[in-house]
């Protein structure tokens, strides 16, 4: 007998327009001991399968059939408050963020002491002594001081061994853990991958490990569901699914995850379900608006040079004086980005990467060094309406499809508006119109123009923000993490976007990421980031194959590997 | 058309086609303004054309007709004769024009300032907002009574009740803007971070139009919250401030000038006096609340 | 901690400058003390030795030192309409009006918090939906409705409670109390009422929107996933989170209850600085209107003071950030 049998589980949620169903008719089990990996893109429901095991689904949600069985026992017809015993005793849990996982008033050892007391029996002390050897298994070091600390005095990935104790405590059989390392950066997802890995081997615990992120699965998973609209399309073992998918679905997610030892020209094109990509409109950029403005003087060499840059953030605090820390976000930072190449930037969360765009495009202001980008010096505010247009010509993609358009703007408005603001069109009608054109150039209809951006999804947003960027007949195209917000399959369908444009357009191509196999995918060259400062800059294939710089190596080494066979 | 179209597709039109709490206060809302505005046709008297009054039809019980008279009141008379239906479909003319003008200037000076606040930062914002934070810290119909008393001592003697009403605005008015400019700033501040705003500023908009074409339509929806539930406070302010005398003359009386009047009455048995004022005051907030209060829930956990 | 305690008195010492120059510049500028202090037979003479006695002719700033100066030893003025010193004046009404903050603010507190946490708890129950309707009545209705209300049914058609005034009061020292005799506190029960309950219903509903959002956070879930019963949930772990925006909120909500015994004091005729203050306002009696304005802005800094020193002991992000 599986220790967790799923059968024909439906989950719906009612709503004005319907009845939604989040999950069809699937049926799962988990042996002990063993990991079975969900995989999804958004909008999959798979995490609704774990909150409805754990009789957690949030309202208005309900299994509409279907049965859940642990060891035998049936749990979906179970109340809230039936349930309630199993909860952490026989079912544990783990969330997606730990800096909201835990409760920021208590102290780790009262969160975990409560936990065990209440399931385990045990008296204050032996409780006590319990939670530090607990904290002490999950990798805490010094677990007898550090117990007595509150969580906002740990690390991100230190808060995330607490939830994974809490989650212990009692010993459960069956581990639900939700995105455990998403919100973690890659050297310590790796960590946390392997004490999960370890915990299920040693006390032969069960578990769910529900995640977007085919690489973690690839690592950590014994076996992996394939999920799509909320139905189950292939079950079957991990190396099946990632070298041999049977199902179209499948395909394509897996055709679409970059691949981390090798660079493709482009992403493979499978279509399913009709979510592809449309066809490109083939503009004449000889005689189009957006080749007007298309001077190719720098043809080769550098086209921005950076010095020797800095910049210092002061945290102010106190009403009258100006006391406070200040954070030093970018240290003497020095690089060339080569005209027509793509220069990549790679770093994990507080790296400073996201600072030096924001350098560049004059957002922030630099405390010190040099910018110069085709000969015009960015560390002084532009004077005249030539040097104002020069400037333009750097635009930015942004990370975040939802905050980065204007909801109350129809499309339309936010692609013309740079070219009327900028004098690009004789008229508003004619900004209106070579709009309708860039958007059909990244792959969207026209009509898309007359709505505004709530109706559309989070790739057809990014691409909206592409054509907002392109108005401005950009020369230098920043992207901040152009993809980390998006389901992988439409990641691929903008990093092709993006390269068929850097090719149509001779663009230049500052790429800023901490996804170390979409780098590959896309950079000539990449400068490695490290609390503000570079610590190594190669060519992007040396970088892979034979990184110099210890903490490069590290990152290398702990990048989630996907690799699979090539289809022919 | 097409706009109306949306509209009545909109989530908005359909959470309030559900909730009969709205549609009620809504209606409530909307006969009382209509009555208010159109009180000279409505109302059977003119209650301050001292040739229509007659004091023989004082204390005229509401329904009955009077003893000297014979003339019959809907609502009854108050001490001097005069029709209290009349007086106060006369007086909610005076306490929603100062609670509209009031709150139309609170929010002007508000969102003003709490854009500017926002956009500015540094100095700036922590001058407004420390100012904002001290007044703040006094209850509105304290600032209110300090404003009014102080612009009473400005004005000559003989000008203070005509003045009055627009002293009343001011002081509500600017005993309210801190509202509107805190809003206002908070969510501005959210705007301000989004990656939008950095676009704009990237194809080079300046700062004043970032704020006004940019994040002040993505905020409307919290100003509306806000000068609804502000419209609310606004009449019930003004009605305490005439109540305890400091606010609208006896000569052009509001709803909190004729329950004071009608307290007096309180213990003597007359209770229409007092009684239907207050209804009238009640209904009129409590619908006004009631529709902000549906706001907020409606449109808050829509906001993106 | 301490240097945060210690930011927060310079702020408040900050804020009763402030305060403090308002007062003074009504008094300076809002009618002229002269004026008002010598009546209609005067001569220039008279005119120029006041205005030289009370050291109109100093420059502003000394003028406001000095104001600041006497403010601090107790001096506030005199008085225009019954020439006795402001000071004394407040002093004698002071004990009503305190004693009537307190037992409405208790009452505020207490069922405030009872009722917002109860229906944030049972968001879907009957009773919440009545509390919830009730309050949004209780919000729209004007303390001074609610006050004629409460004398209507109690005091004329009932004929339990008194209408009016403090009852009888017993001295001690200088402080005249009403709450040690039974007349007193049959007297204090229905200004009481009407005084705490809009607060009562602003607390209610700020904690129970708080608590719904903490009970929404991922902390609450996952304390729930770990099968920890529903009254450690809300108790121990939702309760704790609640209270700390609500804390801030309830000691600015208490320090207003203070000015607004305004209305209730009028409505009862209750014989505090409120009534005193309205009478100030209806004859421009100036000195009045500062020194109340001086009275409440220290009230309003001390019970912030205490707000901030009750903050610091609840949240330990707080603390550690302090000594850092």
């Amino acid at each position: 007998m599986a220790l967790l049998d799923i059968k024909n589980l439906t989950i719906e949620y009612p709503d004005r327009h319907g009845t939604f169903t989040a999950v069809k008719d699937v049926s799962l089990s988990v042996e002990r001991g063993e990991i079975l990996g969900i995989v999804g893109e958004s909008g999959a429901g798979k995490s609704t399968i774990g909150n409805a095991v754990m009789g957690l689904l949030q309202a208005p949600g309900r299994i509409g059939g279907g049965e859940v069985y642990l060891d035998g026992e049936r749990l979906d017809t179970k109340s809230y408050s039936e349930m309630r015993p199993l909860r952490g005793k026989r079912i544990g849990m783990i969330f997606q963020d730990p800096m909201t996982s835990l409760n920021p008033l208590e102290t780790v050892e009262s969160q975990l002491v409560e936990t065990i007391e209440l399931h385990l029996k045990l008296g204050d002390k032996s409780s006590k002594a319990r939670a530090v050897e607990l904290l002490d298994q999950v990798g805490i070091a010094n677990a007898a001081e550090r117990i007595k600390q509150y969580p906002h005095e740990f690390s991100g990935g230190m808060r995330q061994r607490v939830v994974i104790a809490l989650a212990l405590c009692a010993e459960p059989d069956l581990i639900i853990a939700d995105e455990p390392t998403t919100a973690l950066d890659v050297s310590i997802q790796a960590q946390i991958l392997e004490l999960i890995k370890s915990l299920c081997r040693d006390r032969q615990v069960g578990m769910i490990l529900v995640t977007h992120d085919m690489g973690v699965i690839a690592e950590t998973a014994d076996r992996v569901a394939v999920m799509y609209r909320g139905d189950l399309v292939e079950v079957g073992t991990t190396a099946q699914i990632t070298q041999a998918p049977t199902h179209d679905y499948t395909k394509v997610l897996i055709s679409a995850v970059p691949p981390s030892n090798h660079r493709v020209e482009r992403f493979t094109r499978v279509d399913y379900q009709g979510d592809g990509e449309s066809r490109v409109k083939d503009l004449d950029l000889e005689t189009h608006w957006l080749g007007e403005g298309n001077r190719r003087t720098a043809e080769s060499g550098p086209i921005l040079s950076i010095k020797d840059l800095n910049k210092v953030f002061k945290s102010r605090t106190g009403f009258l004086a100006a006391i406070g820390a200040s954070t030093h976000a970018v240290k003497d930072v020095s690089f060339d980005v080569q005209s027509g190449e793509t220069f990549g930037i790679v770093g994990e969360s507080g790296s400073g990467k996201s600072t030096i765009a924001r350098l560049i495009t004059g957002i922030h202001r630099a405390t010190s060094g040099s910018m110069v980008y085709d000969g015009q010096d960015l560390m002084k505010p532009a004077r005249g309406r030539e040097a104002m247009l020069h400037r333009r010509q750097i635009q930015m993609i942004f990370q975040d499809p939802y905050s980065s358009l204007n909801s109350r703007m129809k499309v339309g408005q936010i692609v013309a508006e740079p070219i009327f603001v900028n004098g690009l069109a004789g008229s508003r009608g004619e900004a209106l119109e070579i709009a309708k054109d860039l958007l059909e150039l990244v792959e969207l209809s026209p009509d898309a123009a007359r709505r505004y951006p709530h109706a559309f999804s989070g790739g057809q947003r990014q691409r909206i923000s592409i054509a907002r960027a392109l108005a401005s007949r950009p020369r230098f195209l920043i992207c901040d993490e152009p993809t980390s917000a998006l389901d992988v399959s439409i990641q691929a369908q903008i990093l092709n976007l993006l390269k068929d444009l850097q090719a149509r357009l001779d663009l230049t191509l500052l790429f800023i990421s901490h996804d170390l196999p979409v780098m590959r995918q896309m950079c000539d060259r990449i400068a490695v980031m490290k609390l503000g400062e570079v610590v190594e800059l190669a060519e992007a294939e040396a970088i892979f194959e034979a990184p110099q710089h210890n903490y490069t190596q590290q990152l290398i080494n702990l990048m989630p590997k996907f690799e699979k066979i090539e289809a022919a | 058309m097409e706009s109306w179209r949306r509209f009545l597709e909109s989530d908005f039109f359909y959470s309030f086609k559900k909730s009969p709490v709205a549609i009620v206060s809504f209606v409530v809302a909307m006969v009382l303004i209509l009555s208010a505005v159109l009180a000279p046709l409505i109302a059977p008297f003119d209650p301050f054309n001292p040739a229509t009054l007659n004091l023989m039809n004082g204390f005229t019980q509401p329904g009955e007709p009077n003893a000297f008279t014979g003339e019959s009141f809907f609502m009854g008379t108050d001490d001097q004769g005069r029709d209290v239906f009349s007086t106060i479909l006369y007086g909610m003319r005076i306490s929603l024009f100062v609670g509209f003008a009031a709150v139309f200037l609170a929010m002007i000076l508000g969102v003003a300032l709490g854009l500017t606040a926002a956009m500015a930062g540094g100095r700036t914002d922590t001058i407004i907002m420390r100012i904002a934070d001290i007044q703040l810290s006094f209850p509105a119909i304290l600032i209110a009574m300090l404003i009014f008393g102080i612009a009473k001592g400005i004005t000559p003697p003989d000008m203070r009740n005509q003045v009055a009403i627009w002293v009343l605005i001011l002081s509500i008015g600017l005993s309210d803007w801190v509202q509107f400019a805190r809003v206002v700033r908070g969510a501005a501040m959210v705007e301000r971070k989004k990656e939008y705003v950095e676009a704009a500023t990237l194809i080079g908009r300046g700062p004043v139009i970032i704020a006004l074409r940019h994040i002040l339509p993505n905020i409307v929806a919290s100003v509306l919250v806000i000068a609804t539930i502000s419209l609310a406070l606004a009449i019930i302010a003004e009605a305490t401030l005439s109540f305890l005398g400091v606010g609208a003359p006896p000569t052009q009386p509001s709803l909190g000038t004729l329950i004071r009047i009608g307290q007096g009455f309180l213990f003597s048995g007359e209770w229409w006096i007092l009684f239907f004022p207050s209804v009238t005051l009640l209904l009129l907030a409590l619908s006004v609340n009631l529709l902000g209060d549906w706001l907020r829930n409606t449109l808050n956990p829509n906001m993106e | 901690m301490l240097k945060y305690i210690l930011r927060r008195v310079g702020q408040s010492v900050v804020v009763l400058l402030v305060v403090g120059l308002v007062a003074f510049s009504m008094f300076r500028f809002v009618g002229d003390p002269v004026d008002n202090m010598l009546g209609q037979e005067r001569t220039v003479e008279d005119i120029e030795r006041l205005r030289e006695a009370l050291g109109l002719n100093d420059p502003f700033v000394v003028q406001y030192w000095n104001f600041l100066r006497d403010a601090v030893q107790g001096d506030l003025g005199v008085s225009f309409r019954q020439g006795r010193s402001v000071v004394e004046i407040l002093i004698e009404r002071l004990p009503a009006t305190l004693e009537l903050a307190f037992v409405s603010a208790l009452f505020a507190v207490v069922f405030g918090v009872g009722l917002g946490v109860y229906t944030a708890i049972r968001p879907k129950g009957w009773l919440t939906q009545v509390i919830l309707t009730i309050s949004l009545v209780g919000v729209s209705l004007p303390t001074f409705l609610i006050g004629i209300l409460l004398i209507y049914i109690f005091a004329v058609e009932l004929g339990w409670l008194p209408s009016f005034g403090r009852g009888e009061t017993v001295q001690i020292g200088w402080w005249s109390t009403g709450l040690l005799t039974a007349s007193g506190l049959k007297a204090i029960i229905l200004p009481a009422i009407t005084l705490g309950l809009y607060q009562m219903t602003l607390i209610m509903r700020l904690v129970r929107s708080e608590m719904s959002e903490v009970l929404n956070s991922d902390y609450i879930r996952f304390a729930r996933a770990r099968g920890l019963p529903e009254r450690s949930v809300n108790f121990r772990h939702a309760i704790k989170n609640t209270l700390i925006p609500v804390i801030t909120i309830t000691g600015l909500q208490l320090g207003s209850i203070i000015a607004f015994a305004i209305i209730t004091e009028t409505v009862f005729q209750w014989p505090g600085v409120g009534l005193l203050f309205i009478d100030s306002v209806n004859f421009v009696d100036i000195p009045v209107m500062a020194a109340y304005l001086m009275f409440i802005s220290v009230m309003f800094v001390g019970i912030n003071l205490i707000v901030d020193i009750l903050y610091v002991i609840i949240d330990p992000r707080l603390r550690s950030e302090g000594a850092a």
